[in-house]
């Protein structure tokens, strides 16, 4: 546990303003940021010698549909050299940017892309930012709470344009 | 010269599209396309109870079904803070391990078909087949099992089971030799897989590389020993890794995990504690079948459990294991109500295959086949 506690009072020493919550739940710590912040504190848990967060394992958004700021984007790191987890949190508002972070874990290009096609959150200076399981041309995002689980269209035959 | 592979490809094992941008034979850019296999699987389960959940995981990577079950059943485990009995624990150990030869030797058969030697793929699915014989007498099913259950697992060993499970161990290694003998020096293996597909260490934890993939270019992550799950802090096996990180280095690490996994079985049958195989929680568990039919208080919770499901406490966990290609996460955030709120499916062929033009960009085109086949895709589970 030392570990994952220097993670976060790094964090606190680093950003006092940004770090906005710290929680652990069964054993997993969860740190809640501001989001302006986001980049710089990626940057720093991937360079920090004594943290070195050097694998994104997963990163993906959260609809919290009708609360604001409406989603949340979630980020798992792993650090190879100490064996540790961290679990970084920020919200983001509907239709707003959040810096990518794909200069720092090339896996997060896809990621975002998966991200940006399945609940519609837009990544700033991302390098391809296009659908990746959907189709080019594909109307709404279908992870967002207020789309149906069945489809806006179900009982429409599909009828191809030509 | 731009040409499209996929996705009705024989070789890109499922349906992959890759897009790639020639100059002669060298491949200057690659762009993969995936999608084509896209069932919304994360926002299904969103309308499902916990256990409505368990076979959709099945169908994930569809040749580790036993080891998708263990990771989703692992995540709501935690959430809910209950304890497995150890007996099921090792059951699980027992068939993900299983589960994770005959993931090796799919793999193998067909890895090596696509490069195109006939041979091997009869041999590997001949010891499949045993493997698949296990799981239809233990859990009922061959490809999608469905045996794990939230608090333990569905059935206990048949009668009879352990000696085909014995029998079977005590083979298995012999079966690698043969596989060795066709493959390890073959000098047309060698000149397809040797210093092909190669990722570095930096590039590999990069692109979020996890499995045999990432341990062949050297780095010693494996969930197994990095978060010990289900009892496995009890076995003792290694983790293969390779130092090149190239096609032929993650053959190896693969053929020696087959290893060792036999090895975790056959101390896992040997250890098998007696007990109960499921926890007895009457929140979340079902009651035996026999009380159900005489006894109405198990009736009601039986019913309740089926219509219902269980309500965990609200808060969000993520829990892996290590599959047959990789890092296999569920990431699940609870409201407090009987359904999971978000549902997200970290699979490890996902981040694996994003590493693919890191890998064959500036190769040639011939390369792209085996680098594919090495790093195991499986399309269920890359597009959910």
């Amino acid at each position: 546990m030392a570990e994952i506690n220097l993670a976060v009072k790094k964090l606190q020493e680093r950003f006092p303003a940004s770090v906005l919550e710290v929680k652990t739940f069964r054993g997993e710590v969860t740190v809640s940021v501001a989001k302006k912040d986001i980049f710089e504190i990626c940057k720093f848990l991937y360079a920090d010698l004594d943290l070195r967060y050097e694998m994104l394992t997963d990163l993906c958004g959260v609809d919290f549909f009708p609360q604001t700021p409406r989603f949340e984007v979630v980020y798992h790191l792993y650090s190879v050299k100490n064996n540790q987890r961290l679990r970084l949190k920020t919200r983001v508002e509907e239709d707003e940017s959040i810096p990518s972070a794909e200069p720092i874990w090339k896996v997060a290009n896809w990621y975002e892309r998966e991200a940006y096609d399945l609940l519609g959150i837009p990544f700033e200076n991302h390098p391809d930012l296009r659908r990746i399981l959907l189709w080019d041309g594909y109307e709404g995002y279908p992870l967002r709470k207020d789309y149906p689980t069945e489809g806006p269209d179900f009982d429409k035959p599909f009828v191809p344009e030509v | 010269m731009t040409i499209n592979m996929g996705p009705q490809h024989p070789a890109t094992h499922g349906v992959l599209r890759v897009v790639l941008e020639l100059d002669g034979e060298v491949i200057v850019k690659a762009i993969p396309h995936i999608g084509h296999l896209h069932r919304g699987i994360e926002k299904l389960a969103e309308s499902k109870t916990y256990h409505q959940s368990i076979p959709f995981t099945d169908r994930l990577d569809y040749t580790n079904a036993m080891g998708n079950n263990l990771a989703y059943v692992l995540a709501v485990e935690k959430l809910l803070g209950i304890e497995v009995p150890k007996r099921a624990q090792y059951l699980r150990v027992m068939m993900a391990e299983l589960q994770r030869i005959a993931a090796h030797l799919i793999w193998l058969g067909t890895h090596v078909l696509d490069i195109g030697a006939t041979t091997p793929i009869f041999y590997t699915f001949r010891e499949r087949e045993d493997i698949l014989r296990i799981f239809e007498e233990v859990a009922g099913g061959r490809l999608t099992p469905t045996y794990l259950r939230i608090g333990g697992v569905s059935k206990d060993l048949p009668d009879g089971i352990e000696e085909e499970i014995k029998a079977f161990i005590q083979d298995f290694p012999e079966h690698v030799k043969e596989y060795e003998t066709l493959l390890t020096k073959n000098v047309i293996w060698l000149k397809r897989t040797k210093e092909v597909g190669v990722i570095s260490k930096e590039d590999a934890i990069s692109w979020g590389v996890t499995g045999p993939t990432l341990r062949g270019s050297g780095v010693k992550y494996d969930v197994r020993k990095a978060f010990p799950y289900s009892s496995y802090e009890d076995f003792d096996f290694e983790i293969p890794i390779g130092s090149v990180g190239d096609v032929y280095d993650r053959y190896i690490v693969r053929l020696r995990e087959m290893e060792w996994s036999n090895s975790i079985v056959e101390q896992a049958l040997e250890r098998l504690p007696k007990g109960p195989i499921i926890a007895n929680d009457p929140r979340i568990t079902l009651p035996p079948k026999d009380d159900v039919l005489q006894d109405i208080a198990s009736l009601i919770r039986q019913f309740k459990i089926i219509s219902e499901g269980f309500q965990p406490p609200r808060g969000e966990v993520y829990a892996s294991v290590e599959a047959s290609k990789g890092e296999l996460g569920f990431y699940i955030v609870s409201d407090g109500s009987n359904r999971p709120y978000r549902f997200r499916i970290r699979t490890p062929s996902f981040a694996n295959l994003s590493a693919l033009p890191k890998m064959i960009e500036g190769g040639l085109i011939a390369d792209v086949i085996s680098a594919i086949g090495s790093i195991d895709i499986v399309l269920g589970e890359i597009d959910r």
